[in-house]
């Protein structure tokens, strides 16, 4: 019998015209946004989170906070960290190793213009490997620094794209010179450029040695970052809380009056999270408002319907129809119209959803995992027929209690 | 349910109904105290002019509607106690109806037009299919089935329309002005084949304002006038109309003709 009204359905949605057709653009739009949002989900945290360059969850930074933390990190510190700070740090028993990091601003000319911008130290020996897994660091071409190479450096994607507005692309074995703070300025022969990340930092960094960056920019013992790897992801909190209580002491501040940042990648994809919640939420109240208003739609179209066809009505009441399977008739066909709306535009949100996840790849250059969640799919047929169906209920009823000798009169 | 102490073979019967409708300050007497009864297998024409309450009285004939005052029963249940609904599933299995204008559903085929009716009383869709050609392949529509009511002819549309009245086996055909809307040799082709359903057994109840047809087919005809039966005829033996009948026919002409003017 269900599948009566079905197969009717079906027959009587093909006659309809166009203006029944365009009530269904609520739905649509609705479940298409839906759709989309959450296919793209993956695509925008693996955006938002490739601008921190770091996918390894073992891992906590601490820069220090001062009155400007809109610059690179810890550029406007007032106490800055200091190398002692990095030892201390590495000795706590939770943490495999503490990374120094700097990362000041310099003048860097080639092709006879002159751009601003962030060098990037490198570490030597094994930490080196170490920051050249975590960042996931590999060359489009030539070679990765290595230890010894003191008038050499490695550039950021951008450098080898012509993106940063030096107006002539570098290769590998061009030389150019940097200058930073009061220092002289030196010229550096480029033996490498790090493949695309999709960071705005880390396609426009220079990377340089420790030793050689310190002795051009003369930052002392100063550290712009510490990174720290933990021995497992379980300590992450004990250790966060330790690295507190040690730059606490050493740098005679009080609980909650802290002059420093440590933080870890949950707290960093919070903060994204955060962001990406409200923009969702935002989607998710723009589509469900456009759901409401093609449900009205179909309200009206279906009220419209049964007034067309009470004749038809009144045929199907003496030919034995009962008040229930008029209703029901109706209320499949309403439920129908908001599948074919959540139908079509489930697709439609799928496809933008797929282009814009591979859209964001090719944007940060790695390969996004596509999240088609065919549950969503599922659901949102399921609730889109459910939609039309529940629309449909009063235009069914009135359609039900039609007395067969006036429907009959059309 | 209330059985009805009735002559055995006695499939409709009503008895003193009314039906009043309320049009503002007036009540309008569609019906006024009509008594009809008809026997299993026989050829019953209903025949008056418009406005004589022939409508209405198809109506309550054929169970589509309520009386205001006195009783129906069909095949010895009294209907004017059932709800409108379960009147439905009853009307459906017992009474089939066939319409002046066919009342085809115009997004169904001819097929499936057919099929209607036994979807209602539960049939499964297997049994409804070959019921369906079967009757098809019986009114002459064998190679129509797939077609859509605008895709055939009048004539063609209410030998569909018998078809479907035939569905479920009914006792009962009740047919509304049947040849109406068709031509004289479309419209005898249809009579025709009521006349052979009524010589397998199944009764026919014809409403019509066209005294000739009466004439031709019926066996006992109920001659309304303003809302009452002003008399019953009896078709004689040999099928001869007798001189009485003659003189009633040529009145009813008159004002059917008159009504038509009116309107």
């Amino acid at each position: 019998m269900l599948r009566d009204y079905f197969t009717l359905s079906f027959k009587n949605l093909k006659h309809r015209g166009i203006r029944s057709w365009l009530t269904l653009l609520g739905i649509f739009i609705g479940i298409a946004a839906v759709v989309a949002l959450i296919t793209l989900g993956n695509g925008l945290q693996a955006a938002v989170g490739a601008q921190f360059g770091v996918s390894s969850t073992e891992v906590i930074t601490v820069q220090a906070g001062g009155l400007n933390s809109y610059g690179p990190p810890g550029s406007g510190a007032v106490v800055p960290l200091i190398v002692g700070d990095v030892e201390a740090i590495g000795k706590l028993s939770t943490v495999v190793r503490a990374l120094r990091r700097n990362l000041p601003s310099g003048r860097l000319e080639f092709n006879d213009k002159v751009i601003f911008g962030s060098v990037m130290s490198m570490p030597d020996g094994e930490d080196r490997e170490y920051a050249y897994d975590t960042l996931e660091l590999e060359v489009e071409v030539g070679r990765l620094l290595k230890d010894g190479d003191n008038n050499k450096i490695m550039l950021g994607y951008n450098f080898y794209a012509d993106k940063v507005g030096l107006e002539k692309a570098i290769k590998v074995g061009d030389k150019v010179s940097i200058q930073g703070g009061s220092s002289a300025q030196r010229d550096y022969e480029i033996i490498g450029i790090a493949k695309k990340k999709g960071s705005l930092v880390f396609d426009n960094v220079v990377y340089m040695n420790e030793k050689p960056l310190e002795d051009l920019m003369g930052y002392g013992d100063n550290v712009d970052l510490i990174v720290v790897q933990v021995k497992s992801e379980d300590l992450m909190d004990k250790t966060k809380e330790d690295i507190e209580k040690l730059l606490r002491k050493r740098r005679n501040v009080k609980e909650g009056e802290e002059n420093f940042e440590v933080s870890t990648p949950d707290a960093m994809m919070a903060t994204v999270n955060t962001v990406l919640n409200g923009v969702q939420a935002f989607i998710i109240i723009i589509a469900s408002i456009s759901i409401i208003v093609g449900a009205i739609g179909i309200v009206n179209t279906m009220t419209t319907s049964v007034l067309e066809r009470r004749k038809e009505i009144g045929i199907m009441k003496a030919i034995g129809a009962k008040n229930e399977h008029i209703f029901m008739q109706f209320l499949v066909e309403s439920g129908l119209m908001g599948l074919i709306g959540g139908a079509v535009g489930a697709m439609v949100g799928m496809i933008v959803g797929i282009v814009g996840t591979m859209g964001i790849g090719n944007f940060i250059g790695s390969n996004i995992p596509l999240a088609i969640s065919w549950w969503l799919i599922i659901f949102s047929l399921i609730g889109s027929f459910v939609i039309g169906a529940v629309a449909g209920i009063a235009p069914a009823m009135q359609a039900a209690k039609q007395n067969p000798v006036d429907a009959l009169r059309g | 349910m209330k059985k009805e102490d009735k002559t055995k073979n006695e499939i409709i019967n009503l008895k003193t109904v009314s039906k009043y409708y309320n049009m503002g300050e007036t009540i309008v007497k569609a019906v006024d105290g009509i008594d009809i009864s008809i026997k299993e297998g026989d050829f019953v024409a209903i025949m008056g002019p418009s406005g004589s309450g022939k409508s209405t009285s198809m109506n309550l004939v054929g169970s589509l509607d309520m009386p205001t005052q006195g009783h129906i029963f069909l095949d010895g249940e009294d209907i004017s106690e059932l709800a409108e609904s379960d009147l439905a599933q009853i009307r459906g299995k017992k009474i089939g109806f066939i319409f002046q204008n066919f009342n085809l559903i115009p997004n169904l085929t001819v097929k499936e037009n057919v099929m209607l009716p036994m979807m209602f009383q539960g049939t499964d869709v297997y049994e409804r299919e070959a019921v369906a050609e079967e009757l098809l392949k019986k009114v002459d529509l064998g190679d129509r089935m797939d077609h859509y009511p605008n895709q055939i002819s009048g004539g063609q549309m209410q030998r569909v329309a018998i078809a479907r009245a035939l569905a479920n086996d009914p006792e009962v055909i009740l047919a509304d002005e049947p040849t109406g809307n068709l031509d004289t040799k479309t419209g005898e082709k249809v009579m025709e084949f009521l006349q052979q359903l009524n010589k397998e057994g199944k009764t026919i109840i014809m409403v019509t304002h066209e005294p000739e047809l009466a004439e031709a087919y019926a066996r006992k005809v109920y001659w309304l006038r303003d809302g009452k039966v002003e008399k019953v005829t009896h078709k004689r033996k040999g099928f001869k109309v007798v001189e009485e009948e003659r003189d009633l026919i040529k009145k009813h002409k008159e004002n059917s003709n008159k009504g038509k003017r009116g309107k």
